[in-house]
C-alpha cells in the first residue's frame, strides 16, 4: 500500500524544484489531493464493486422481462407500466410508507421525553443511562422481533395477562398478525436510532436561553414550545430519517408479525426474487422504492428548510 | 452543570416515572430470551412450566448450531478487520488532504445508511448471479462489507478530526519515515477509535440478516440458521440458550467498547 502511494510523490518531488511560485503551490495542492484520492481508492473501489455496479445492473434488469426460466433482455418499460397500472403495487407501496411513517412518528414521540429526561434531568452517570438505553439494540434483531411474537401472540403475555386479570373475556386476535403488531415492534426495535440524535440535539441547547425565557415570564409549557422544541428540531429530523428509511424496506418484522394485512414492499420484493421467480419485476420494485424514498426524503428536507426560513 | 439553572433542571417526578416505564418496556422483550432458555418446554409460550438447564447442556451436541455460529464469527472477524483498515485509510485521507469533491465522496461513502438493506441485498444478488459467482460465505462477507463500511468511517472520522496534524509533522521532522510515523504517532492516537470500529462492525455483521438472506449459499450464518429454526420447536430452546449466551457476551463487549471508546475522549 505505502509503496504504491509513495510513487506519485517521488515523481512530483523530482519535478517540483523546476517550478516556482504559483505553479509550485498549485502543484503541491494537486499532489495533496492526488494523495488523498490514492488513500481513498481501496475504499472507493469496494464501494464501486458493491454499490455502483450492482445498481447499474439492477437498473438494467428492471427493463428486462421474464421469459420462462430465463430473461428477455430487450429493453422495455413493461415492468414499470405494470407497477404504475396495477393497483396492488401502489397499495403495497402506500401501506409500507404508512406503516413505517406511523412507526417513525410513534418512536420519535415516545423517545423524545426519554431523551429530554437524560439531557436535562440526569446529572450524574449520563453515560451509563445512554449505554442502558442503547444496550438492547446490540442483541439479535431477529430474536427481538420474535420476542414480540411471544408477547402479542394468541397465548402471549398480554392476552394471558389480561385474561388472568379478567379485563377481557377471550384472547384479542388483533394483536398479532396485524399492522399494529408491525408498528409496535418496529418502534421498539428502532428506539435507539431516535434516542441518540434527540439526546444530542437537546444536550446542545444553551441552558441560558431557557433561563432567559423563564425570567421573561414564560411558564414551563410555553418555554418548551417556544425554545426547547424548535431548537431540538434537527434531532427530530435526523431521527425521523434514520428510522423511516430502513423500516420502509424491512423484511423480518412484517414477515413474522404482519400477517396478510401487514405485509410490506420488502416482503413483495423478496417474493419476486424467491418463490415467484420474477427477478426483473423485483428489480423494478427496488428501483421504484428507492425513487419514492428519495422523493419523500427530498420533500421532507425542502419542507424543513421552508419552515426554518419562516421561523428565522 | 447542576449548579446552573436549577429551577429548570429540578427533579421532575412524572418524567422519572416515564423513564422507569420506558426502560422496563425496552428490556422486557429482550429478557424473554434468557427466561425461556431456562423453561422446561419446547414451546415458547406462557405459563412457564418449570426450570431446567438441559437446553444448555444439550447445546454441545447441536453441531449445525455451532457451525452457524462459527460461520458468523469468521465472517464478522474478516469483515470488521477489512472495514476498519479501509476506514482508517479513508478517514485519514478525508481529514488530512484537501480534495475537490470531498464532501460528495463522504456522502457516497455514507449512502448505505440511507438506502434500505433489502435493495443492496437484491442488487448484489443480481450482480453476483450475472457474473456467475456462486453464493458462499465470501458473498455474505462482501455484502456485510458494504453495510459496515459507513459505520467504520463514521466511528473513525471524529478520532482523526480530533487530533493535531502537527504531531505527525513533528515526527516527520524528527526523521521518522511515513510508515513509522503512522505506527508510532498516528495509530496510538486513534487506537480507541480503531477498537470501537472493530467491535461495532463485528456486531453489525454478526447480527446482519437481510444481506445474508439473499447472499448465503449452503453455509448459513447464525441469523440465517435461527431464521430456519423458528418453525421447528424441538430445536428452538437450544437456539434460545445459545442466544442468551451471545446476549451476555455482547453486553460485556458493548461495555468494553464504550469504555475504550470514551477513554481517550474524556481525558481532554
Amino acid at each position: 500500500m505505502t509503496d504504491t502511494s509513495l510513487l506519485p510523490d517521488q515523481t512530483a518531488d523530482a519535478i517540483a524544484p523546476r517550478r516556482r511560485g504559483a505553479r509550485l503551490t498549485a502543484m503541491l495542492h494537486r499532489r495533496e489531493s492526488l494523495r488523498g484520492y490514492l488513500f481513498m481508492s481501496p475504499t472507493l473501489a469496494i464501494m464501486a464493486v458493491g454499490i455502483v455496479a450492482p445498481f447499474i445492473l439492477l437498473l438494467t434488469m428492471s427493463t428486462w422481462t421474464r421469459q420462462g426460466f430465463d430473461f428477455d433482455t430487450t429493453p422495455t418499460f413493461a415492468n414499470y407500466l405494470r407497477v404504475w397500472s396495477e393497483p396492488i403495487f401502489g397499495a403495497l407501496m402506500q401501506r409500507s410508507f404508512w406503516i413505517s411513517g406511523v412507526a417513525t412518528v410513534a418512536t420519535v414521540l415516545v423517545c423524545y421525553p426519554m431523551a429530554y429526561f437524560v439531557a436535562f434531568h440526569v446529572h450524574k452517570h449520563k453515560m451509563l443511562w445512554l449505554i442502558l438505553m442503547t444496550l438492547p439494540f446490540w442483541t439479535s434483531y431477529l430474536l427481538r422481533v420474535f420476542a414480540w411474537k411471544v408477547i402479542l401472540g394468541y397465548e402471549g403475555v398480554i392476552n394471558s395477562g389480561f385474561l388472568a386479570l379478567g379485563w377481557i373475556e377471550e384472547p384479542l386476535k388483533v394483536l398479532l398478525y396485524s399492522q399494529t403488531a408491525v408498528i409496535i415492534t418496529l418502534a421498539h426495535a428502532w428506539a435507539a436510532f431516535a434516542i441518540l440524535p434527540l439526546y444530542v440535539s437537546l444536550e446542545k441547547i444553551d441552558r441560558s436561553l431557557l433561563e432567559a425565557a423563564t425570567d421573561l415570564g414564560d411558564g414551563p409549557v410555553r418555554r418548551f414550545f417556544r425554545i426547547t422544541l424548535p431548537l431540538s428540531m434537527p434531532g427530530v429530523i435526523a431521527a425521523s430519517f434514520l428510522i423511516f428509511i430502513p423500516t420502509t424496506g424491512d423484511y423480518i418484522t412484517p414477515a413474522l408479525l404482519g400477517g396478510p394485512n401487514g405485509q410490506m414492499i420488502g416482503n413483495f420484493i423478496q417474493l419476486q426474487f424467491g418463490p415467484v421467480n420474477n427477478w426483473p419485476m423485483g428489480a423494478t420494485l427496488s428501483i421504484v422504492l428507492m425513487l419514492w424514498i428519495a422523493a419523500i426524503g427530498l420533500a421532507f428536507l425542502y419542507l424543513t428548510r421552508v419552515a426554518r426560513k419562516r421561523l428565522a | 452543570m447542576s449548579d446552573r439553572g436549577t429551577y429548570i433542571e429540578r427533579p421532575n417526578r412524572p418524567l422519572q416515572v416515564y423513564a422507569a416505564i420506558f426502560l422496563i418496556v425496552l428490556y422486557v422483550p429482550i429478557l424473554f430470551i434468557p427466561l425461556f432458555s431456562f423453561n422446561d418446554s419446547i414451546y415458547v409460550s406462557f405459563p412457564l412450566t418449570g426450570f431446567t438447564t438441559k437446553w444448555y447442556s444439550e447445546l454441545w451436541s447441536r453441531e449445525p448450531l455451532w457451525n452457524a455460529l462459527w460461520n458468523s464469527v469468521k465472517v464478522g472477524a474478516v469483515v470488521s478487520v477489512i472495514c476498519t483498515i479501509l476506514g482508517v485509510i479513508a478517514a485519514r485521507a478525508i481529514t488530512r488532504y484537501r480534495m475537490p469533491g470531498k464532501s460528495a465522496l463522504v456522502t457516497f461513502l455514507m449512502m448505505p445508511l440511507v438506502i434500505p438493506g433489502i435493495i443492496f441485498g437484491v442488487a448484489l444478488l443480481v450482480l453476483l448471479s450475472r457474473a456467475g459467482v456462486p453464493l458462499s460465505l465470501y458473498t455474505v462477507g462482501l455484502g456485510h462489507l458494504i453495510v459496515c463500511l459507513p459505520f467504520a468511517v463514521a466511528t473513525l472520522l471524529p478520532r482523526f478530526e480530533g487530533f493535531d496534524p502537527s504531531m505527525e509533522e513533528a515526527s516527520a521532522d524528527l526523521g521518522e519515515n511515513g510508515w513509522f510515523t503512522f505506527w508510532r504517532v498516528t495509530f496510538p492516537m486513534v487506537f480507541p477509535g480503531v477498537v470501537a470500529s472493530l467491535l461495532l462492525t463485528f456486531t453489525i455483521s454478526f447480527d446482519e440478516f437481510i444481506m445474508a438472506f439473499f447472499l448465503t449459499g449452503t453455509d448459513p450464518t447464525l441469523p440465517m440458521y435461527i431464521w430456519g429454526q423458528l418453525r421447528f420447536p424441538q430445536q428452538f430452546p437450544s437456539v434460545l440458550a445459545m442466544s442468551s449466551l451471545i446476549l451476555f457476551a455482547s453486553f460485556v463487549l458493548v461495555f468494553i467498547a464504550q469504555w475504550i471508546g470514551r477513554m481517550g475522549l474524556e481525558k481532554k
